[in-house]
């Protein structure tokens, strides 16, 4: 406690204070921005650690890191464009709640449970961080490839109305995912050597997304202007309120721990956190139509999940995300090996990063509440602008990675599948999840097979491994008795989904032929 | 049952989406180029338990076989129901031409971006796309497209310091 006192003391001098709001409204406009992420920007501020303190750096890469988890929100929920993979659950909430008239009480829950979920996540990271490494090292990667398994079936056949139509994305997904020569060969490369590193997430999640969007309303563009609705300063009502905050201590509880796992993410806790809420939200009515919880939940997932992999980046080392693994390049270019022992060598440097940690939480709540009637300006551009400006920027994120011209090739294709998506219903989420994953599971059941040399069995030998493949029939039985429960009433438009939002949504359950 | 039918783009139900075939066939041969360079593949190192191989089958497989089954869904008469959205207006039919033009536009960019550079290209782009997208105001369209693009250029390169390519107007910029 008195060592965070002192790092307290250290965070608030004037020159880390104006680091942190640096990094803090860094992070917000490049998570506002498709293509551009936090990991991104921080690996180009790499060379300001040759002329900046390390404490100073490194409180500005956790506002960087804080402030993108909270930024991608607002484009999701004002565009439906995500600007981070961690923010695309929030868009199918939140855009639709935007377009319901409800984006000043999105951009608040989001901004509220951030703080929330940020604050109370760093709490655990300074409770936590010394202990942390005890719990994480015990998950084998048997456990993590089932965990991954369990993300990957939960949101494509508990989510969306037409389960043919979620295991056709996602697959699509896992194909995408294979491109690359991540396993020493070179797996549908076709030749391209450009291809021989993988194809960027970012690219498809902004092509499907920004792209495929932008494409869509083209096709469908209304031709008579519509009413823009105004949105002043993010406010809530109680009801709001006592509807966001269970999620918000809900999704921080799914985040800070899968944030701290490896290969947990960012993604899978917001992920997961969509789908607890729908189950368990009074109002299941209104999800897939802007239910606020599914906003609050996923929002507060990710700004916990922040704090998580930093806890395992400080207390063991280990980075879990793409941000993390650049910050440990940081740190290392100070001389710094993240771990243990950091914490015995170098404490007043490490409370500092905790204490900064409330200080940047602290600062995107002051800052960006007041600010967000500025991004909600967004929708009240004319609507060539709006969807000019969507190509525009997400050609420029996707060429500011390699400057190739190839990369907006990429773009340009995906985007033309985000558009046949469209067309033909095939929900988004499962194949974004599937190029995030789809290495993943390889990469885990490889690690597993080397471990027990081959034998197959070690993929259920472990307890947590064997809890979720038992959860996972549990939910697969639930599903074909709610099927066999509710037979579809006619044979023939069996596959036809609610298509008016006054429809009573049990139509979404009905098993679909296959 | 869809009671009101805003449904799928100028398809009422009960009618086979004949379009939905297509995306089938799409599905198949994704499918099966999967399956065709997995067979291409050599076995793993000796270190390696899960042969390079063993994926792509599996996500071939499944991808032709989900293929399969939606050709039969939809001979069944499965009809998607279209993405709603405040832009979007669904009754109408769809404005394939407007969708061809922005292609258009966005090829060009990616052809040109390497001669001409962001710079050009990007306003270029911005113009365009406003004005395929029905914005009347073409010069404002360019000065405004310029303005991203040259601001955004410099804003990379100064503020982030990322040199974006210039293209031709290197030293100019």
């Amino acid at each position: 406690m008195e060592l965070l006192l002192e790092g307290f003391q250290s965070a608030l001098t004037p020159t880390n204070l104006l680091f942190a709001v640096i990094g803090v409204l860094l992070g917000t406009s490049v998570g506002v921005l498709p293509g551009i992420g936090p990991a991104m920007t921080v690996a180009m501020l790499l060379p300001v650690t040759y002329s900046v303190g390390v404490d100073s750096a490194i409180i500005m890469f956790a506002g960087i890191y804080y402030g993108g988890m909270y930024g991608g929100s607002t484009t999701s929920i004002l565009l439906n464009t995500p600007g981070e993979s961690s923010s695309v659950v929030t868009a199918i909430e939140g855009n639709k709640m935007a377009k319901r008239g409800r984006a000043a009480q999105a951009l608040a829950t989001a901004a509220i449970g951030s703080f929330v979920a940020g604050t109370i996540g760093t709490a655990l990271l300074a409770l936590l961080a010394p202990t942390v490494a005890d719990v994480v090292v015990k998950l084998g990667a048997p456990s993590y490839f089932a965990i991954m398994l369990l993300a990957l079936f939960m949101v494509t056949a508990v989510l969306g109305a037409s389960k043919l139509r979620g295991f056709i994305s996602l697959f699509l997904g896992l194909t995408i995912a294979i491109v690359g020569t991540a396993t020493g060969q070179a797996r549908l490369t076709f030749g391209q050597p450009l291809l021989a590193d993988g194809i960027d997430v970012v690219v498809v999640a902004v092509a499907i997304f920004a792209i495929g969007e932008a494409l869509w309303v083209a096709a469908h563009l209304r031709r008579k202007p519509l009413e823009v609705i105004p949105v002043g300063r993010p406010w809530m009502s109680k009801a709001d309120w006592g509807r966001s905050w269970k999620p918000w201590l809900r999704g921080t509880a799914l985040g800070y721990p899968l944030g701290a796992v490896p290969a947990g993410g960012a993604e899978t806790p917001t992920f997961l956190s969509y789908i607890t809420e729908r189950k368990l939200s009074k109002h299941p009515e209104e999800f897939g139509k802007g239910a606020i919880e599914g906003v609050a939940g996923p929002e507060a997932a990710n700004n916990a999940s922040a704090a998580g992999t930093l806890t395992a980046l400080l207390a063991i080392g280990l980075p879990t995300t793409a941000t993390a693994a650049v910050m440990l390049l940081a740190l290392r270019g100070y001389g710094l090996q993240p771990g243990p022992q950091l914490f015995d060598a170098e404490p007043e440097l490490v409370w500092t990063l905790i204490a900064s940690l409330f200080v940047a939480n602290a600062l995107l709540l002051v800052i960006n509440l007041p600010m967000a009637p500025i991004w909600a300006k967004l929708l009240q551009i004319p609507r060539p602008y709006l969807y000019a400006g969507i190509l525009f920027f997400a050609s420029l994120g996707a060429y500011s990675v390699n400057f190739e011209a190839f990369d907006l090739g990429l773009l340009l294709a995906f985007g033309l599948l985000g558009l046949t998506m469209r067309r033909f219903a095939l929900p988004v989420l499962p194949l974004i999840i599937g190029v995030i994953l789809g290495p993943e599971l390889e990469e885990q059941v490889t690690t597993a097979l080397t471990i027990s040399q081959g034998d197959v069995s070690t993929l259920w030998s472990e307890p947590v491994a064997i809890v979720v493949y038992a959860l996972m029939v549990v939910l697969l039985l639930l599903m074909v008795l709610t099927g066999l429960r509710k037979p579809p009433a006619t044979a023939a438009p069996t596959g036809s989904e609610p298509s008016d939002p006054s429809e009573p949504s049990d139509i979404e359950k009905q098993e679909v032929p296959r | 049952m869809t009671t009101t039918v805003p449904t799928a783009v100028g398809t009422p139900t009960r009618v086979v989406d004949k379009a939905q075939y297509g995306l089938a066939a799409f599905l198949v041969v994704v499918g099966a180029s999967v399956l065709v360079d997995a067979a291409t593949l050599e076995d793993g190192f000796a270190d390696q338990p899960v042969q390079p191989y063993a994926v792509p089958y599996v996500v071939g497989a499944v991808l032709t076989l989900l293929g399969v089954l939606l050709a039969v869904a939809t001979a069944r008469g499965d009809v998607p129901e279209a993405e709603d959205g405040e832009d979007v207006d669904l009754t109408g039919g769809a404005d394939w031409r407007t969708v061809a033009l922005l292609v258009v536009v966005f090829v060009l960019n990616i052809l040109l971006i390497d001669w001409l550079g962001w710079a050009i290209t990007g306003a270029l782009l911005f113009a365009g796309g406003a004005g395929v997208l029905g914005s009347r105001t073409h010069v404002r369209d360019l000065a405004i497209g310029t303005a991203l693009s040259v601001g955004t250029w410099y804003g990379f390169y100064s503020g982030l310091g990322i040199p974006i390519p210039a293209g031709i107007l290197d030293g100019v910029l």
